[in-house]
């Protein structure tokens, strides 16, 4: 079964990038060989997808710009894919195998913090510079990891932009940024402990006060008793982040209990689809997002975030009724980091590749792409959406907003 | 520590909360006491301690999800669900159960594990691992200023779980069904010598119990959320409750739901919400030294 899946993967790609061959422009250039493990099957399946559409897209991009110049030759990218099944173990030995008998000399990330968590001590091991797209943790940046090179923004800034917004409205009222109150009920996972230590870091710079400072379980259903020291306490500020569960259940009482807290901000507001399921009830809670496509970022390639986004549904048709998810537009960024790497190294050799890698500085689509001694990206804050009549709207970081913030929300 | 000691202030500072707290445990509680009563109904009548109890009362939610995401009024979903869980609830009896009831108790707790895993994996498959609610549009009634509210959704759903145990236990008490099982489960043996089919009865136990937590299930997506592997919270309670309470003791399995349902509020009112199903556990495991001290008192204890 294992072994079936992998291989129909396998031929799914090779198939897939025939397609892609016989449409390149720039039929002169050679193959330039990258290698991705990703989630094709398993529970991480569907976002797998769209990381994988987001490279190939970009591949596809860049083919028809005239591919990538390396000194006087040029190249076409093109991704060898194994499917790791969701799972981290074989995630690394697909790694090992990438390097070992493909020989493939440049990686792209895996889809979540967990997968790129088990691939990144192998790609370390063998010297192999990986740009990564999907994981966000920021446990993967604290192990001196010099190979590994991530476009998004680590996990403890999704909500922290909220702490900063906060602090804006509450100067603005005349009131001092150290009068603000924070909730916050965080599920006991890495990922929203990371966003809980971020938010906590930025609370206590401006010295807010955190009233209320709880975890919440896996198997969450009902938060009523968090709510209601919520009323007891009236904090300023109320930070949710429990996967779509904790976004479900958080819009779902918030608004039975009618909970007004003058801000509100969660994470996973999509996967929940808290809109569809609750209505009014979502109204003016913030949701945070690595990227939206209403945003103002632009480059060269790709130009907007507009047009990549109606870019990408013409020429992915499945994906027009709904927004291009963030995970693709990332997947892409990552292809561009290596295509401008190449092209300022000159050379295809992977230690001046890397080095090339360290030094990016590039404008996209995407947001700016710097990248720090740790290897995540330093440049490109986290944005913050507010639903507003049912649509997500973009008001923070206000340089990027689209609208004004609804503030306070009641 | 802080925290624990500001949370028990805010309790005798704001005294109204204790209502809110109780309303909210009792609530819950209701529910966990209809899936505990089909839990001790298999239990008591056929022996069999049903781990699935859990992805029953999950798949159930599913189903009347599922009809109202077909445009049936979710209200009907309860209905519905009891029906086919009753369906799916006798399938699972001649396909699996029926092989295992008369075996040792190893037997049956492996089977029912084995079905609990397939069905949450299937619900998985079938509906994605997203959470799910069905969100019925009521409104929410506030008393105390605001500080204790009951949302309308809630109110019926418990309603109607007051409804289906009644009728359950009239059912019980009255029908010729009903005899029957009760005949069965105080001794089998002498019901089969007395004409009763025992087979048929192990069979509508079984398809009764899926059938209830299939409503309780259903009732569940009305008011709170559900995830294919949620099922092991109902699971848990209902086995503390049925514990605490007894097999066949009806009254105490409905008193322990709703005490269950209000100490788990309190101890995460107390405690944080992350230790919610700790202090299920805890409460499982006081009751059981309890016992324990109380049979040895009466030397009803096996050696």
């Amino acid at each position: 079964m294992t072994i079936t899946r992998t291989k129909l993967g396998v031929l799914g790609v090779i198939a897939g990038s025939l397609l892609f061959a016989g449409q390149a422009n720039a039929a002169e250039c050679e193959d330039l060989v990258l290698g991705a493990a990703i989630s094709l099957t398993g529970k991480y399946a569907t976002n797998g997808i769209h990381a994988q559409n987001g490279y190939e897209f970009a591949i596809k991009k860049i083919d028809e710009a005239g591919g990538v110049k390396v000194g006087d030759k040029c190249y076409n990218f093109k991704v060898t894919y194994y499917d790791d099944e969701s799972k981290g173990d074989r995630g690394a030995t697909l790694a090992e195998r990438l390097i070992n008998q493909d020989k493939v000399q440049y990686m792209l990330g895996p889809y979540s913090s967990g997968l790129t968590k088990a691939i990144a001590p192998v790609t370390e091991k063998y010297q192999i510079p990986m740009v990564e797209a999907e994981g966000a943790s920021r446990s993967l940046f604290n192990k001196g990891y010099k190979y590994l090179f991530a476009v998004l923004s680590t996990s403890e800034q999704y909500l922290a932009s909220a702490i900063t917004l906060a602090a804006e409205q509450a100067e603005k009222e005349g009131k001092k940024a150290s009068d603000v109150k924070v909730a916050i009920a965080v599920e006991n996972d890495p990922f929203s402990l990371d966003i809980r230590a971020g938010v906590m870091e930025d609370a206590a710079k401006v010295g807010m006060q955190i009233v209320i400072d709880e975890k919440l379980p896996r198997d969450l259903s009902d938060m009523s008793s968090i709510l209601t020291k919520v009323k007891l306490l009236k904090p300023d500020v109320l930070i949710v982040s429990g996967h779509s569960k904790g976004a479900a259940t958080a819009v779902r009482q918030i608004g039975e209990m009618k909970i007004s807290v003058p801000m509100i901000a969660l994470t996973h507001c999509e996967a929940a689809d808290v809109v569809g399921n609750f209505g009014d009830f979502a109204n003016d809670i913030l949701c945070s997002t690595q990227w939206a496509e209403t945003l103002t970022y632009k480059d060269e390639l790709f130009g907007s975030a507009a047009e990549y986004d109606t870019e990408f549904k013409s020429t992915y048709t499945e994906y027009a009724n709904k927004t291009v998810p963030y995970q693709t537009a990332q997947a892409s960024a990552a292809v561009y980091v290596f295509a401008d790497a190449f092209e300022r190294a000159g050379t295809l050799d992977k230690e001046a590749v890397r080095d090339a890698i360290a030094q990016t500085d590039l404008s996209t689509f995407y947001g700016d792409i710097r990248f720090s001694d740790a290897g995540n990206n330093i440049a490109k804050p986290m944005v913050l959406r507010q639903i507003q009549n049912g649509e997500y709207k973009v008001v923070a970081p206000s340089a990027f907003a689209s609208d004004p913030l609804n503030w306070p929300r009641n | 520590m802080d925290q624990i000691m500001g949370n028990l202030g805010l309790l005798f500072e704001f005294p109204v909360v204790n209502l809110k707290i109780i309303i909210d445990g009792v609530m819950i509680g209701a529910l966990f006491a209809l899936a505990a009563y089909g839990l001790a109904l298999v239990w008591g009548v056929m022996n069999v301690k049903n781990l699935a109890q859990g992805d029953f009362v999950i798949a159930g939610g599913y189903i009347a999800w599922w009809v109202a995401g077909l445009g049936v009024p979710a209200l009907f979903g309860v209905p519905l669900a009891f029906i086919i869980m009753w369906g799916i609830g006798w399938v699972i009896y001649k396909l699996v159960i029926t092989r295992v009831i008369e075996r040792d108790l190893f037997t049956s707790l492996l089977a029912t594990f084995g079905i609990a895993i397939m069905m949450a994996q299937l619900l998985n498959l079938m509906f994605g691992s997203d959470t799910q609610s069905v969100n019925l549009g009521y409104e929410t009634l506030f008393f105390f200023d605001g500080f204790v509210d009951v949302p309308i959704a809630k109110l019926i759903g418990v309603c109607m779980a007051t409804v289906l145990a009644i009728c359950v236990i009239v059912f019980m008490k009255f029908s010729r069904m009903g005899q029957a099982i009760r005949a069965t489960s105080q001794d089998a043996r002498a019901a089969r010598v007395l004409g009763i089919d025992t087979e048929k009865v192990y069979a509508f136990t079984f398809s009764l119990n899926a059938a209830i937590c299939g409503a309780a299930g259903a009732i569940i997506v009305m008011v709170w959320v559900i995830q294919p592997f949620y099922g092991i919270t109902y699971a848990i309670r209902a086995f503390v409750i049925v514990t605490a309470a007894g097999l066949g003791n009806l009254p105490g399995v409905i008193a322990a739901g709703l005490g269950i349902g209000a100490l788990e509020q309190y101890g995460s009112h107390i405690f944080g919400i992350g230790y919610q199903q700790a202090i299920a556990v805890l409460l499982l495991l006081l009751v059981l030294v309890f016992r324990m001290i109380q049979q040895r008192r009466s030397r009803q204890v096996l050696k």
